[in-house]
């Protein structure tokens, strides 16, 4: 079986992270977001994951053939000269989801949630027809673009941009099955998949929906990166609560890489990632963060809401918070106060900043 | 035989200090870890032939008061009296109305102090200044310089450059005088009284003349007796061959805000290097880490893994606990900074209590550290509507929880935070 994975360009939301790394190999929860869903893929039984990128990365290129070797599966790139909205790169890398009759999966790579590919093949094997969309519940439809469907079969009636009366609690949750004959829908051009596939494929009652079951995030950008981590890590709990670390100085639900070292008297958590070869000094407070690889976070910091790039460093006494994050190998010097602080990759910071701004 | 009077104001001055003068009179605010006026009668109490200090103001006999004086007096053998005047008369009225008192004895001369500056006191070169500038009887005002913005906030002198005589003095000018400034502490002979009676006398005929038509809370001998030193006395006799002044190069601050107070125990912690180098915390085996100068007093309790300094003061009986963090600040007697707190540029009021890793910033108001002659800014609370930033102030009493950061605010006392607070005055 094959995959599409809309990977796109150049992660600019996820910035300052993304000008250090691209952004499926920037981790979330200690893993990179591309292999949370290729993962998922392959125990699905995909074997071929496709790439839709619109810039080419050296880094990303040389991952893949890493990941091909370690999962046993083919991982190709689909470069875009010129950017081809969501639905365009599905024409571009034809030839090679068109090699069987076989259903393939697509999705947007900003998303995280328990992937239900097994469920999702098996329903739209189920129906028959040409595709089969994942849905979400959200809290206010009015923000998003909604669907609305039969609710015994999941027929797909029709999309509803913004709602401004309540027609459906129910969102396109990025992820997809087609079989190959929808590839004939589409050209080799910038198209919008949810704005001009997929209304008509719904007119046409090939297009149906499945409803996703537990969570589900788009992290493309950092203050919800912090909230899908939280969902994540919550879900870890329910899961395999065995890979969260528990014990004197942890609350909640937090993951630490067995290669960080954790001083003494902090207290950790709720809902904390740490990282491989992170250094949290004595004394230290943190709670809904992420501090990635490398990083060290000096004594007696307090931090919350905040993304601590990889090879960062926390001096002692520092406080962040409001979703501040730091780009890779920032220095952020002792007793300083960062507020919503966006950091770029290599800087020092000297001074501190009081209300959300970006340091260049 | 030489005295030394320290004005020392009243309750209803100070109000910039609030919510500190609340709970204790200004002039005995802790300032390196003493009392403000502690300073002024050490430097009194160290010139030769000194034998009395007469305090004078308009506080009601209060315990912290009496408790000071008598522990003064313990400690410098020398007679200390407070005088209260009945009702504010201003800097030369309050010295007039006790000239009895302070004439007494026939001292030579006397010294009149502002409690409210912080200074090197150079008291015995003002005496030396003194016998060789003028006639005999002339009066000596020390003066330092000031940029010349600021100088107009305060009172300016004009000196003939040679002779160092006051040709001109004006109390805050609103255009450029002179970068000369009257630093709130004088060398006076007893005939200034002959010059203040005269004052009195004119404000009297004055009132005579026009008498008073309004309703007034005090009686005519209040309006007469209240005499300013600055406008009424050294504005006359400037360029009369009697004042003289004495310029420093030594430190010198107003102490008006609360802000100022942390300013003022910079210098003189500084200055305890040479006066009181045991008043100075240094690194010691089991004791906290210790960066620049920093005051401890002996009762506190403070963790060996806390990190205080530079200008830190801390007072009696404070409990500083694991891995707290103290820069640029007075913490009095009885609070607690429980652990891995931060405490920068802000005064922690008595007995209130910081949770662990809380935060508790300020923004300090020093003056223009690339400019020599800058002084301490005269801030106003708001600007444009806006509560400018400065030093965070906990009052007497204050819960700060666990976790929480204030930043630029002032605390008034008793209250209970139970979040973070930016640039806010909390009642």
């Amino acid at each position: 079986m094959k995959a599409l994975i809309l990977v796109g360009g150049y992660g600019t939301r996820l910035r300052p992270l993304t000008l250090s790394v691209p952004k499926p190999l920037v981790e979330f929860c200690n893993k990179p977001i591309l292999l949370h869903q290729v993962e998922a893929l392959v125990q699905a039984g995909v074997d071929h994951v496709i790439l839709a990128v619109s810039y080419m990365s050296e880094l990303l290129e040389r991952e893949m053939r890493v990941q091909e070797e370690r999962l046993g599966i083919r991982i190709s790139l689909s470069h875009e000269k010129e950017p081809l909205g969501t639905a365009g790169p599905l024409a571009l890398a034809r030839e090679l989801l068109n090699v069987d009759n076989e259903p393939f999966f697509v999705l947007n790579s900003d998303v995280i949630c328990e992937f239900p590919f097994k469920d999702l093949l098996q329903f739209h094997h189920s129906h028959g027809k040409e595709g089969t969309i994942v849905v979400t519940r959200v809290e206010e439809p009015s923000k998003y673009g909604v669907v609305v469907f039969e609710g015994d079969t999941g027929r797909i009636h029709r999309f509803v941009e913004k709602p401004q009366v309540f027609v459906s609690n129910k969102i396109n949750a990025g992820i997809y099955i087609f079989n190959p004959s929808m590839l004939s829908r589409i050209q080799l051009r910038p198209t919008s998949i949810e704005k001009e596939i997929f209304p008509v494929m719904a007119e046409e009652g090939q297009l149906y929906t499945m409803e996703l079951q537990g969570f589900w995030m788009d992290i493309g950008q950092p203050k919800d990166f912090l909230t899908g981590m939280c969902m994540y890590l919550q879900s870890v709990r329910q899961q395999a609560p065995e890979r969260l670390r528990t014990g004197p100085g942890f609350l909640g639900n937090v993951l630490v890489d067995p290669t960080a070292q954790i001083g003494q008297h902090c207290t950790i958590g709720p809902n904390v990632t740490i990282g491989a070869g992170v250094v949290v000094e004595d004394g230290v407070r943190i709670k809904r963060c992420t501090v990635l690889r490398g990083a060290r976070v000096r004594s007696h910091a307090w931090l919350e809401s905040c993304i601590v790039g990889w090879s960062s460093s926390v001096g002692q006494w520092v406080r962040m918070e409001n979703v501040t994050v730091l780009g890779e190998d920032v220095i952020v010097n002792d007793e300083l106060y960062l507020n919503g602080a966006n950091v770029l990759p290599h800087k020092s910071i000297n001074e501190s900043v009081p209300e959300p701004r970006i340091i260049m | 035989m030489l005295k030394a009077v320290i004005l020392i104001g009243g309750p209803q001055k100070g109000t910039r200090f609030r919510p500190l003068s609340f709970e204790v009179p200004k002039p005995l605010f802790p300032v390196a870890g003493v009392p403000m006026l502690q300073h002024h009668i050490e430097a009194c109490a160290k010139v030769p032939n000194m034998k009395e200090i007469l305090l004078i103001g308009f506080y009601q006999p209060n315990e912290e008061l009496t408790r000071f004086l008598f522990n003064a007096q313990q400690e410098f053998k020398i007679s200390i009296r407070y005088l209260q005047e009945y009702a504010a008369l201003g800097t030369g009225g309050g010295i007039y109305h006790f000239r009895d008192q302070i004439v007494s004895g026939s001292p030579e001369a006397f010294f009149v102090l502002n409690a409210d500056v912080c200074s090197a006191f150079p008291l015995a070169e003002m005496l030396s200044f003194q016998k060789e500038h003028g006639e005999p009887n002339s009066f000596v005002i020390l003066g330092t310089t000031a940029n010349r913005k600021q100088s107009m906030n305060y009172g300016c002198i004009v000196e003939n450059e040679e002779t160092n005589e006051v040709l001109h003095y004006v109390e805050k000018p609103s255009t450029f005088v002179s970068d000369i400034i009257n630093c709130g502490i004088y060398l006076f002979k007893p005939d200034i009284f002959q010059h203040i009676g005269a004052v009195f006398q004119k404000n009297q005929q004055d009132m005579l003349l026009n008498p008073y038509d309004g309703e007034e809370p005090t009686n005519g001998w209040h309006r007469a007796e209240a005499i300013r030193l600055e406008q009424d006395i050294f504005t006359a006799l400037a360029g009369q061959g009697k004042l003289y002044v004495y310029k420093t190069l030594g430190f010198w601050s107003q102490i008006k805000s609360a802000g100022s107070a942390i300013y003022a125990s910079r210098l003189y912690l500084n200055q305890y290097h040479t006066s009181h180098p045991e008043r100075l915390a240094s690194n010691k085996e089991g004791g906290p880490k210790i960066s620049g100068n920093v005051y401890i007093h002996p009762t506190a309790n403070i963790d060996p893994t806390a990190m205080l300094g530079p200008n830190v003061s801390i007072g009696t009986g404070v409990t500083i606990g694991a891995g707290v963090r103290v820069r640029e600040s007075i913490i009095l007697h009885g609070a607690t900074l429980q652990d891995h707190c931060c405490v920068l540029n802000s005064i922690v009021g008595w007995d209130s209590t910081i949770g662990k890793w809380a935060r508790v910033e300020g923004t300090p108001s020093d003056p223009n550290p690339n400019d020599p002659f800058a002084k301490i800014d005269s801030e106003t609370l708001f600007r444009e509507g806006k509560l400018t930033p400065s030093i965070t102030i906990l009052g007497c009493n204050v819960t700060i929880p666990s976790e929480v950061i204030i930043l630029n605010s002032i605390v008034l006392p008793h209250k209970d935070l139970n979040r973070s607070f930016k640039n806010q005055i909390i009642l």
